[in-house]
């Protein structure tokens, strides 16, 4: 369902700075309110979470309801101090979890 | 695959009424669902208006992908953090959008995210801070076309 997460964040940041994410992934978000040609509904599937944690701390997290657009894209901020790996997670109503990771480098 | 004229039409007909249906079908939420869920998130509090501020576009012409941002006041630290934020969409089906949740690491409680608006109604952020405190801010979006089902 789900593929190719994109993240974008800054290489390289001062100690202390506030920085912004910007992450997308791919998925339909179908919204359990359609109906198919025959008036059946379509049943929900949607990503149900998605967390930002560096270095194993969370930074920042949502939950998300059938609300969500179709490709969930998602700009927020964190506080950097040391260099160091963000990791980025995504629930999907299924089971299935979608991570990515990248690094920056704090100087 | 070849259709002639008559089964062309017949398709498209039926296609427009398929469209039709689906946007007469969705339960709309109520009012009360909404407050229900602004109490529940509040914990008792009365939100206040003030440190929140929510952007949304005046009109939004495809209610399929409406971007929403929050911007909450806070230190980011101590008592002064503001831990979560909920959006509801008072006349989608279901009210809920999304709720974000900050940690001192977020270094701000600043957050976007694209959403669905099946009409033109209001859209409602909730802030609470780590004090127990919760604030509120309200937009009205235009919507040109609906994003749920159809």
């Amino acid at each position: 369902m789900a593929s190719k997460p994109r993240i974008k964040l800054p290489k390289k940041a001062a100690a202390g700075e506030v920085i912004t994410i910007k992450t997308l992934i791919s998925h339909e978000m179908e919204s359990g309110q359609r109906k198919d040609k025959e008036g059946n509904t379509i049943p929900r599937q949607i990503i149900n979470k998605f967390t930002c944690a560096f270095e194993g701390a969370t930074v920042f997290e949502c939950d998300l309801d059938p609300a969500i657009s179709a490709n969930p894209f998602f700009e927020f901020t964190a506080k950097v101090d040391k260099s160091g790996t963000f990791k980025f997670t995504w629930v999907d109503d299924d089971g299935s979890v979608y991570e990515t990771e990248q690094a920056i480098e704090v100087a | 695959m070849n259709f002639t004229r008559r089964e062309m039409l017949a398709l498209s007909a039926g296609a427009a009424g398929a469209v039709a249906f689906g946007f007469s079908t969705p339960a709309f939420a109520s009012a009360e669902q909404t407050e229900k869920a602004i109490a529940d998130f509040a914990g008792g509090k009365t939100p206040e208006t003030g440190k929140i501020i929510l952007t949304t576009p005046e009109i939004a012409e495809n209610g399929n992908t409406v971007p929403v941002s929050v911007e909450v006041e806070s230190a980011m630290s101590g008592d002064d953090l503001c831990e979560s934020v909920m959006i509801l969409a008072d006349g989608n089906p279901n009210p809920d959008v999304c709720t974000f949740h900050f940690t001192e690491m977020s270094g701000s409680a600043v957050a976007t995210t694209r959403m669905r608006l099946a009409k033109t109604q209001n859209v409602i952020a909730v802030a609470k801070m780590k004090d127990g405190s919760v604030f509120m801010d309200k937009k009205e979006v235009k919507v040109t076309i609906g994003g749920c089902g159809g």
